[in-house]
């Protein structure tokens, strides 16, 4: 390894969009696994799918992430809600070397088409995978479709684990070439049954989960419980477990998320400390700076999830006032003529 | 199979049943042993006859009448706090999502409980608590509607513990 982790390009091969050497140990060929396992504090960030076909908008949301984060989260219908779908993004990032994440929700897929885009998104170079059950129907703005939930995120996870381990499908059927994938799960230690909540990421693990992301968290004594309970568990060095950061625009705001957005829980003095400051938006940016760096020190933590959804500058400029990332500069993708 | 639209559980009994887990436990664990193994042959000649609907209704009735049973055909309401997990509005079968609100409710629905609220009560009142953290395989959808009794004792006889 060299001796500056200058920019992590050494986490990138000649051409941007060919995966990585394998490392001995490593489930996948791509960035964000090495990141951790070189005990690394990672950053990975959201990013909003646009509600079109252009290429080029994908690029451009990608490209405010550049050099600061060390994954890209593609939602699959947050909310559920309509957008340009999770592996569609993810290939067209791996093209020029992002390393995307891979969002498969239950809600919208059965078993046939999750494990066919299982294999089409490992071809085409996606290393990262997160499976989530995902949201109802009614949530978002078409509650007239059917839901399927065939899976859940757990069976989900172990599903694809079968898949890239025992090299079959559920059905038992060989597959000749395996995806790579290092597979994510998601994670909400702030709703009930609290006591529940880490016996299931537990289950997580066992079937499968090699990282987690998880929810919104805006109450730091309540992460610190259950990540207690995690690393008595020894949980924390089974997989993973990044924690979900987002700004706040300001008080109201908290209020209608807290209302209306499931399983988000904002506590009233977050709200109150919000709705007493001069300048609101300030304010909640430099909440969510705090408890960044708080959550930096809670043991078991190995890294960060930023979610600002349509404030993804924002996002960048808290990964950088937090200095969460100690100096270490993540991969940039190098435009033509400029390397 | 779908998930059904936001309805109010059919059944007033299921709360009682989670209240009452460790004594439905019990009962599950005897009729198990005595009834479902020990009468296995007689249960495996049922299959396909006239008789397998008349086991079918019986299993409906008692078991829609406590739990709000949606007969899945593979019961798992002994490693889920005598909640039935098909009562979730999303049918999972390996715990809560992640949206349960803060008062227990179900994220879709909050004039309902959790499915899996209740199930974390009902399952630390059982004696076996540990089941809890298994592994569901996904749910065998070409199984909706037969008698999850029959499977078992099916599946046992597959086993070759006959
Ligand atoms: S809140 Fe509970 S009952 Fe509602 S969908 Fe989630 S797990 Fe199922």
């Amino acid at each position: 390894m060299t001796a500056a982790t200058d920019g992590d390009q050494q986490d990138s091969g000649r051409d941007p969009g060919a995966p990585l050497p394998p490392l001995p140990g490593h489930s996948s060929r791509g960035r964000l696994e090495r990141v951790l396992r070189r005990g690394e504090f990672a950053v990975t960030a959201e990013m909003d799918p646009p509600d079109s076909a252009d290429a080029d908008e994908v690029y451009q949301r990608a490209a405010v992430f550049d050099g600061w984060v060390d994954a890209i989260n593609a939602t699959d219908g947050a909310g559920a809600n309509c957008h340009m779908s999770s592996v569609a993004i993810c290939a067209l990032l791996t093209r020029v070397g992002y390393a995307p994440v891979f969002q498969i929700s239950c809600r919208d897929h059965n078993r046939i088409a999750i494990q066919g885009n299982v294999l089409g998104a490992a071809a085409m170079g996606v290393g990262n995978i997160l499976c989530l059950t995902g949201d109802g129907v009614e949530v978002g703005d078409q509650p007239q479709a059917k839901p399927v939930f065939d899976l859940d995120g757990i069976s989900l996870l172990e599903t694809i684990r079968i898949m890239r381990d025992e090299k079959r499908f559920l059905s038992g059927r060989k597959i000749a070439s395996p995806p790579e994938v290092f597979l994510g799960a998601a994670i909400n230690p702030f709703a009930p049954p609290v006591d529940y909540r880490p016996l299931r990421l537990a289950k997580k693990i066992a079937a499968g989960a090699q990282f987690v992301q998880s929810q919104y968290c805006f109450d730091l004594p309540m992460l610190r419980d259950y990540m207690k309970r995690a690393v008595d568990q020894g949980l924390h060095e089974e997989c993973f477990i990044l924690i979900g950061v987002g700004p706040l625009a300001s008080a109201r705001a908290a209020r209608w998320i807290r209302e209306h957005v499931p399983g988000v829980h904002i506590p009233e003095a977050v709200i109150d400390r919000l709705a007493g400051a001069q300048d609101q938006i300030r304010e909640g940016r430099d909440l969510c700076i705090e408890l960044i760096q708080q959550i930096r020190e809670v043991e078991g933590v190995a890294g960060i999830h930023v979610m600002a959804y349509r404030r993804e500058r924002l996002a960048v400029e808290i990964i950088e006032k937090s200095a969460v990332l100690g100096g270490r500069r993540p991969w940039k993708r190098q435009q033509a003529g400029q390397a | 199979m779908t998930v059904r639209p936001p309805v109010r559980p059919r059944s007033g009994l299921r709360r009682w049943s989670v209240r009452h887990a460790r004594l439905l436990e019990w009962l599950y664990e005897h009729f198990e042993t005595i009834l479902l193994r020990g009468l296995r042959p007689l249960w495996n000649a049922l299959r396909g006859t006239r008789a397998e609907k008349g086991v079918i209704v019986v299993e409906q009735g008692v078991k829609g009448l406590l739990f709000d049973c949606r007969m899945c055909g593979s019961c798992v309401l002994i490693a889920t706090g005598m909640s039935c997990p098909m009562t979730c509005l999303k049918g999972l079968r390996n715990g809560p999502c992640g949206g349960v609100r803060a008062d227990g409710s179900c994220e879709l629905d909050a004039e309902q409980p959790c499915a899996w609220v209740l199930a974390w009560d009902g399952n630390q009142r059982m004696r076996r608590n540990e089941r809890i953290a298994g592994l569901q395989a996904p749910l065998d959808h070409s199984r909706r509607g037969t008698s999850s009794w029959l499977n078992k004792a099916a599946e046992w006889a597959d086993d070759g513990s006959h």
